[in-house]
């Protein structure tokens, strides 16, 4: 038992990942507002929130428009659910900017923005008068939850199962990569078995991983793969690593298999740092960690997040391990099988 | 057999995909119910289906590995 603590490490972290990814409500939010675009003149909308509590915060309830930096005040019409208000508002014809930020103040929610929320037709560029006076309220108790994000929604839990996938990838590939180098230095046939195992195990969190960031693309973005830097490395990278595998496959000396299959591994393995961690920093696209850390810093990981990420990335790396780990004695005692060696 | 149930499955998906370009598909309406929830649980069910797949191969692969391990054993 004693020498098995880390499996039962990893069995509590990913409990209670998987518990903790379903069980922690969303901050509140805006959804989408009922048009998207507006003629000048009265305009009257209906605002759709998440997990808002329009109906219980009725007083301290109110909706201002913002136009570049011009904020207009709006009248609540009626508060139809705790996630449903109607608001009218007189438009003026001469605008700073068409397009109109949407933003929602109550004392339990705090300050709710929608960006780009109403485009406003027919308007002429001119400054407006302010006739408003906008209170930003930033001590709300929303408590601890996930960061509600425009377009997302519910699918940041995601976050605690599709990059663990890469992060447990990048360490099983990364034990691939140093018994590669070991193995150059000395080959022994142990060495050779290591990288083997784990380039294995490593492609199925690689698959995994694109057909879990798939499925959260067509969702979050609207097709099942777009031209992304940090997709497109993704993709090549497990193309690489199943280039390893059909070279293997295809040299039947045994030396000779082992030796360019190393040094293949050991340029695969800097390959996909390349792809995976530096190129997607000086790119444009839509994956997040654009411009910085891969992964990241857009995501605006809070202390809930935080929380729960953490224990998931080292819960998956710890059982990714035990199954390479499993592979490994399995492929130890077929070598012994039909080669009759000690290890 | 295997394969051509696959096939018909991502024909299926490209037709609901295709056939609704501008209107919500029906995939769409069902995964945009209750803030996107159930892209969470499908990710949740592809990871666990393809731990578990890879699980079952890795047990064919020992049955083989026994039945060698038998048969070696039985010629010595």
């Amino acid at each position: 038992m004693r020498q098995n603590w880390w499996k039962v490490l990893c069995i509590l972290l990913l409990v209670y990942t998987l518990g903790m990814t379903f069980y922690i409500r969303l901050n509140p939010g805006i959804i989408a507002v009922s048009e998207t675009t507006i003629q000048p003149g009265y305009n009257e909308l209906t605002l759709v929130g998440f997990n808002t509590h329009f109906e219980q915060e009725r007083e301290s309830l109110q909706i201002f428009i913002r136009s570049d930096s011009s904020f207009i005040c709006t009248d609540l019409i009626e508060v139809l659910e705790n996630d449903k208000v109607t608001f009218g508002f007189i438009t003026p014809s001469e605008l700073p900017s068409p397009s109109i930020d949407i933003f929602c103040n109550n004392d339990k929610d705090g300050t709710l923005f929608l960006g780009n929320a109403l485009f406003c037709e027919g308007i002429t560029k001119g400054a407006i008068l302010e006739d408003c006076e906008v209170v930003v309220k930033t001590d709300a108790q929303t408590g601890f939850g996930y960061p509600f994000q425009p377009r997302i929604f519910e699918s940041i839990r995601n976050l605690m199962l599709h990059v663990p996938m890469w992060f447990t990838m990048f360490i099983i590939l990364f034990i691939s990569f140093v018994s590669s180098i070991r193995y150059l230095s000395n080959p022994k046939k142990e060495w050779d078995l290591r990288a083997e195992t784990s380039v294995n195990v490593g492609l199925v969190f690689a698959f995994l991983g694109l057909i879990t960031g798939s499925v959260w693309a067509r969702f979050a973005w609207g097709a099942w793969w777009v031209n992304d830097p940090q997709l497109n490395g993704a993709l090549v990278t497990t193309l690489i690593y199943i280039g390893y595998i059909v070279l293997r496959a295809g040299i039947t000396d045994d030396q000779k298999q082992a030796r360019v299959a190393a040094v293949f591994n050991i340029f695969a393995y800097v390959i996909l740092f390349i792809l995976l961690m530096i190129l997607p920093r000086f790119s444009e696209g839509l994956h997040p960690g654009k411009g910085g850390n891969p992964g990241f810093n857009t995501y605006d990981l809070n202390s809930s997040l935080r929380a729960v990420f953490y224990p998931a990335v080292l819960g998956w790396i710890l059982l990714g391990y035990w199954i390479y780990h499993l592979h490994l004695r399995m492929n130890r005692l077929r070598n012994k099988l039909y080669y009759d060696e000690e290890l | 057999m295997k394969n051509f149930k696959y096939l018909v499955f991502a024909f299926l998906m490209l037709v609901t995909e295709s056939a609704s370009a501008e209107q919500l598909s029906v995939l769409e309406e069902t995964f945009f119910a209750s803030g996107k929830i159930y892209v969470v649980v499908t990710v949740c069910m592809v990871i666990l289906i393809g731990i578990f797949m890879y699980l079952f191969r890795t047990e064919r692969k020992l049955k083989e590995l026994e039945k060698e391990v038998y048969e070696k054993n039985k010629e010595s």
